[in-house]
């Protein structure tokens, strides 16, 4: 049963959100350097986070898919990176807000960690036309379980590599989020996080409830012999 | 159970001499890397190339004209029925993987034979840079092997195949056209070779080409599954 | 009750140039939320759309079989 706890979660999910942005704007003090936009970090870099950390659970996922061949796994690390790849437009917006109230730009190739986010979701876009390219559902599946892998594998690769090409001159501007955060914005960030993460977690259960819902519709019609309903998705896999 | 390796080496002996008996793909392929050279003499307006834009044009040329190679790799596996042949014969499913990417491997290798030597010609003004050179190509393709092999197996089952193996392959292969880039960019500087940060990237390549040799060693076997 | 919270750092909000940015950000965050919910509550419709229509087939099936009983016993 997938909705079982639902409530509970949404619930905890907009607690943690309103405390969230409620620190974010009445308690974390002001940034000496950015003043006002630094505000942003505590959306932008809990996004990033947890759409990364979704990218590589899809992977896990899909490990699980290959191994017991259970559908079940297909369809998590479908929406988990499905969810991850809305979540990654988000951050690229964000992440192109802070840009341009940072420097005047949309788009600065300066900040290594935006460049490897940009090209790890450019690489999960390709997930979706890759399934739909592939007709049979079982062979779907699991290539899809296999590029889940691959592409996961793939992340902290990249994230190297970006990383070492950008010019030592440029100062990693979220470096002043590693180093010494004076403790209320630590916490404030800490709070966004967990409700970032609490909100995928939220978001992909809705996901897998709707599809297991309209799984046990078909499976109805099936028993009942009722006549075909229209517009099945040729991608999103099956929950029964 | 045949000994893999007995069945690597007939996979790939059976691959190379059905590619010289057509002789399709890698004339091509170096056809359409000169003519990229040229386009890009006329795109960039310039008669001579240094340093990190040296680097960029024949990087990328290399990726284009790896990806038409990558696209024929399997094709004649499918046109043939080879595929049941090799499902139904007693062999380890990853010496198909291994057997794949050697060919690949090799047609790369070829490649750059020809095309890196009519680049310096048509580009550069000394073959200092070429020995290290090598060794990045030879690194670099060690990792387009694997990938592309990957990639290819996966989009031969597929409708747009040759739509697919571009798309899913070039942000694939980033990291890669990075380490490798940034590798050859001092290489070709104006004053001779410079080794800035060398080892760093050739050691990023080798990290590349670990991992996805072994995720391919490891899910190769799913994809053969019926 | 209200005003004792005041005094703790009061919201800065420099409407100048970037910080109307910044705002917009979370703003549209939020937006996309209930935009997810939209989209939820259709998937959800649709569900019971089909459900409700499956209901009446069913129904009806029953309605079916019971009145052919009803001829086979005159």
């Amino acid at each position: 049963m997938y909705g079982k706890g639902l409530r509970a979660l949404s619930i905890a999910t907009v607690a943690t959100i309103s405390l969230g942005f409620s620190l974010v704007f009445f308690y974390a003090p002001l940034d000496a350097d950015q003043g006002f936009i630094q505000k942003i970090f505590y959306l932008h870099v809990p996004l990033a986070i947890t759409a990364l950390v979704g990218f590589i659970v899809g992977g896990v996922f899909a490990i699980a898919h290959l191994r017991s061949g259970d559908s079940r796994w297909d369809a998590y690390s479908y929406v988990s990176i499905h969810m991850s790849v809305i979540f990654g437009v988000a951050v690229l917006v964000t992440g192109s807000i802070w840009a341009k109230a940072s420097w005047g730009h949309w788009w600065v190739w300066d900040e290594p960690t935006l460049v490897s986010f940009l090209i790890v979701f450019l690489l999960y876009a390709t997930y979706y036309p890759f399934r739909y390219a592939i007709e049979d559902r079982d062979r779907q599946a699991r290539y899809a379980s296999v590029f889940a892998v691959t592409a996961g594998a793939f992340v902290p690769l990249n994230f190297l590599a970006v990383r070492l090409a950008e010019s030592l001159v440029h100062p990693r501007v979220f470096a002043t989020a590693e180093g010494g955060l004076p403790g209320s914005m630590r916490l404030t960030f800490l709070v966004c996080l967990a409700a970032i993460a609490l909100l995928w977690v939220t978001l992909v259960k809705f996901e897998l409830t709707a599809k297991s819902a309209s799984g046990q519709v078909k499976r109805l019609r099936r028993a009942l012999d009722a006549p075909a309903a229209s517009g099945q998705s040729r991608i999103a896999p099956e929950v029964s | 159970m045949t000994p893999s390796r007995t069945a690597f080496a007939a996979i790939l002996a059976k691959d190379l001499r059905a590619e010289l008996r057509t002789l399709q793909s890698l004339p091509a392929m170096a056809l359409f890397a000169v003519t990229t050279f040229v386009i890009f003499r006329f795109g960039l307006d310039r008669t001579a190339l240094f340093g990190s834009l040296a680097a960029g044009v024949l990087w990328a040329t290399l990726l284009f004209a790896a990806i038409l190679g990558i696209n024929r790799l399997f094709v004649a596996e499918r046109e043939e029925g080879g595929f049941d042949a090799i499902r139904l014969a007693p062999i380890d499913r990853t010496a198909l993987f291994a057997a794949k990417a050697a060919a690949l491997l090799i047609y790369l290798l070829v490649l750059e034979a020809i095309i890196v030597p009519v680049f310096a010609v048509f580009f550069l003004d000394s073959a200092a840079a070429l020995p290290p050179l090598a060794g990045v190509l030879l690194l670099a393709d060690l990792g387009l092997a694997a990938t592309g092999t990957l990639i290819s197996s996966m989009a031969v089952h597929s409708r747009a195949r040759d739509l697919l193996v571009p798309l899913v392959l070039l942000p694939l292969v980033v990291p890669l056209t990075i380490a490798a880039a940034s590798a050859t960019d001092p290489l070709l500087a104006i004053g001779g070779p410079g080794y800035d940060r060398f080892g760093t990237w050739l050691a990023v390549l080798g990290l590349y080409d670990l991992v996805f040799l072994l995720v391919g060693y490891a899910v190769f076997d799913f994809l053969l599954e019926d | 009750m209200l005003s004792a919270l005041l005094p703790l750092a009061a919201p800065a909000l420099p409407l100048d140039e970037a910080g109307k940015y910044v705002a917009g950000a979370y703003v549209v965050f939020l937006i996309l939320i209930v935009v997810y919910v939209a989209i939820m509550a259709a998937k959800l419709q649709r569900i019971e759309r089909e459900l409700r229509e499956l209901a009446g087939f069913a129904e009806q099936r029953n309605r079916d079989g019971e009145s052919e009983k009803v001829t086979v016993d005159v």
